[in-house]
């Protein structure tokens, strides 16, 4: 089984960051995973997406092509990258920035992350609203099992950062079966 | 009878390639002499240039490498940091130093690297047939300055040692000459007073030595002392630049 | 050490490979694709026991020097960079090649030429293989195609560099260098420091050290290169490597190496999922190439080179091959990177 998710959004916005942690997730579980940056010269700003694969057997090229999941954080990046999602496949939308009413066979799945993250006390959060969504969907990873990785890659002596982004995923695994 | 003037154990006993009235023959026996007083010969390294003394290391009693012209400085750092507890010291020319090596040789002396370096400063490129350097006098013939140099063809004379010496990291500079035994003399003490920086931990130290080069300045060897004295140093003045 | 896994990009493995493979020394200077390695570096050579050496040179072409340097003095020594880096460097590399200093280098390959971009590509094939620099020397040039390869590979690359007075390049490209894969880590076991009489470490108790690449007196460079040809002849016989895929019964193997290998490598699985006769060689050392893969083999076998280049390690695999054999090319560079689904598409169609 192989799922290639593609994740994009503006720089700053933590893109790189949701892909890294759903990957040490993946990887925890035994599973193959492999996880690949792409930017532009901008350091803020711009677009940002990451590509991350999970698979049960070897990954060949870590760059996708058609994903089988889309999440995407602002309005550049969804008119970028939305051709790139499989036509049976699954698109989460933070409609905080970007909304479509594109019909067709793909899914799609529209919440304010941005605004919830804004509720939550802490803008930069919308990523793992987005990200608690995917996983209250796709159940690639447990939400127990990605709080323990939250654990681990927070900043030491920051205890207030782990705290909201802890939050901000249990609110977006609500979402997805709300 | 007691024995008061040898050879260094630092000099190999070689005859050397140079020119009749050239100034490395000096500068390598003043290296051997101070390395010999100061009893660091076993660990003592020495890079060599490109240039005329690209077999410097031919000469000396001591381990040495070469570097790829201009590099000198790159090379010296690194064996510097990772055996600071040898002496490690840079030979090179205007060219070496001064145009193809002057940013390994800006930052090897921004860093502040503990490290020694003798400059031979001629005014000219000899090895590759008298061209100009970045230290050639403004109305200097050189042979790609068939007129002399002209400020407005090929700009000033590079005082690369006054300019090193508004860096912080740098802790010693001074510029001797070989225009006569006195001039010899002062410049064994600022060779000595360079190694004695390196090993007391003190800092960048460098001694820029105006040389002759009878061969590319068509003088005969004591008309090149003579042009030392009464053209060179109007231009390079000697003394503690540092 | 421990057999847990840690998520980890390609370039980081290469630094922690280094650094497992007793690396005293790294020099280098930021460039794109490649600043995660040197972030590496400067983060953990000064954690090493005895701390090791890391300077951010100020030119790439000051980082090769001071690799040169750190060599000199019996160091194992580093620098990394990406194509146009490697450029300023091939100086540096004729000297070290000259002075037959060990040393690794790695390059991270991005789009050129030129300032080019920072996506991968694979056109530094020949600029590793054919020697940028100027003289007659080679490196011996690995190529891994996942970030386990990369961390195993670096490892090796000291001790190959140390037992041939050689130096050693590491071929990755901006997607190898970026992406985080699951690796064991560990250090390999014939990781033993070799001994290094020629080094300069001060001259007590022995005849003084020189090194250096020049040799002036008539006759003498002549003599030089022969004995550097020589040792080039025994690491062709002994370190070429390469991985076979499916080679006993393919009717067209596809040839590729680095990370356009994954790529081809998927496309031969969903294509033996058809029932197409496809194969694969992946070499490994691209320098020295691995002829003997393509050799004794029918006439009738058809080869596919896929490379991030406009044919670059084509002209090896048709130097291996027989004379008669077909070889056909597929390729994009200058940073795009042909997909899964154009080699099935091709290989249907060479069928």
């Amino acid at each position: 089984m192989t799922e290639s998710i593609i994740i994009a959004g503006s720089g700053g916005q933590g893109v790189m960051l949701l892909g890294k942690v759903l990957a040490e997730a993946v990887m925890r579980q035994g599973r193959q995973v492999s996880w690949f940056p792409a930017y532009g010269p901008e350091v803020r700003g711009g677009t940002s997406h990451c590509m991350v694969t999970v698979s049960d057997q070897e990954i060949g090229s870590p760059y996708i092509t058609k994903a089988d999941t889309l999440i995407i954080l602002n309005n550049p990046s969804f008119d970028k990258f939305k051709g790139r999602v499989k036509r049976s496949g699954l698109l989460i939308l933070n409609s905080s920035l970007a909304k479509t009413s594109v019909a067709g066979k793909v899914k799609i799945l529209q919440f304010p992350f941005t605004d919830i993250a804004i509720g939550l006390g802490n803008i930069k959060v919308a990523n793992m609203v987005a990200l608690g969504c995917y996983l209250g969907v796709k159940k690639t990873v447990k939400i127990k099992e990605m709080l323990e990785v939250f654990k681990f890659m927070a900043p030491a002596g920051k205890a207030g950062i782990l705290e909201v982004n802890q939050m901000a995923l249990q609110e977006g695994a609500k979402l997805a079966n709300g | 009878m007691e024995k008061i003037f040898a050879r260094p154990e630092a000099l190999l006993d070689i005859s050397t390639h140079y020119c009749p009235g050239c100034g490395h023959g000096i500068a390598h026996r003043l290296i051997a002499e101070v390395v010999d007083e100061l009893g660091i010969r076993e660990k003592t390294i020495g890079i060599a240039p490109v240039g005329c003394a690209v077999v410097a290391y031919d000469y000396w009693n001591f381990d040495c490498s070469e570097a790829a012209h201009g590099r000198a400085l790159a090379v010296a750092t690194a064996i510097k940091r990772v055996r600071p507890q040898n002496i490690v010291f840079t030979y090179q020319g205007d060219g070496d130093l001064a145009a193809i090596g002057t940013n390994e040789t800006i930052h090897a002396a921004n860093r502040g690297e503990n490290l020694t370096v003798v400059f031979i400063n001629n005014a000219v490129y000899g090895m590759t047939g008298g061209q100009m350097a970045p230290t050639t006098l403004l109305g200097q013939k050189t042979s790609t300055t068939i007129n002399g140099r002209s400020r407005q063809m090929h700009g000033y004379p590079l005082k690369i040692s006054e300019m090193l010496a508004l860096l912080p990291g740098v802790h010693y500079i001074e510029r001797v000459s070989f225009h006569n035994p006195q001039g010899v003399l002062r410049a064994r003490q600022a060779i000595k007073q360079g190694f004695k920086n390196q090993i007391d931990n003190l800092g960048f130290s460098m001694v820029e030595i105006l040389s002759p080069c009878p061969t590319y300045w068509g003088l005969s060897p004591k008309e090149s002392l003579e042009w030392i004295r009464e053209v060179m140093q109007k231009e390079f003045p000697l003394g503690m630049i540092k | 050490m421990s057999k847990k896994r840690i998520l980890i990009s390609g370039n980081e493995a290469i630094a922690a490979g280094a650094i497992h493979a007793g690396c005293n020394f790294y020099a280098g200077y930021p460039i794109t694709p490649q600043n995660e390695l040197i972030a590496y570096m400067a983060k953990h050579m000064p954690l090493s026991s005895p701390p090791g050496v890391f300077i951010q040179a100020e030119s790439e072409l000051a980082a090769i020097s001071m690799v040169y340097g750190a060599a000199a003095c019996g160091s194992r020594a580093m620098t990394s960079s990406s194509s146009p880096g490697v450029s300023l460097k091939q100086e540096g590399i004729s000297y070290i090649s000259g002075a037959q200093l060990p040393a690794v280098i790695v390059n991270i390959m991005r789009g050129g030429p030129g300032l080019g971009n920072i996506a991968p590509a694979q056109s530094d094939y020949f600029q590793a293989t054919r020697g940028g620099g100027h003289g007659d020397y080679h490196l011996i040039v690995l190529a891994p195609a996942s970030v386990q390869e990369a961390y195993d590979l670096t490892q090796k690359s000291f001790y190959l560099a140390d037992k041939y007075r050689i130096a050693v390049m590491i071929l990755g490209d901006g997607i190898l260098g970026q992406m985080m894969e699951p690796i064991n880590l560990f250090t390999q076991k014939n990781n033993t420091h070799i001994l290094k009489p020629w080094a300069l470490t001060g001259c007590k108790g022995r005849k003084p050290n020189i090194v250096k690449s020049f040799f002036l007196r008539e006759g003498a460079l002549e003599k030089f290169n022969l004995k550097l040809q020589k040792n080039y002849e025994l690491i062709r016989r002994k370190e070429a490597c390469y991985e076979g895929l499916f080679l006993e019964d393919a009717r067209i193997i596809l040839v590729a190496y680095g990370t356009m290998a994954r790529i081809a490598k998927s496309a031969v699985s969903q294509l033996r999922l058809l029932g197409k006769k496809v194969g694969l060689i992946r070499p490994i050392s691209l320098w020295p190439f691995p002829e003997k893969a393509f050799q004794s083999r029918s006439k009738k076998v058809k080869y596919l080179v896929v490379e991030m280049s406009y044919g670059q390690m084509l002209e090896d695999v048709k130097l291996a091959v027989s004379a008669l054999a077909q070889v056909a090319f597929l390729c994009r560079s200058g940073g795009g990177i042909t997909s899964e689904e154009e080699i099935i598409k091709k290989v249907k169609k060479i069928l």
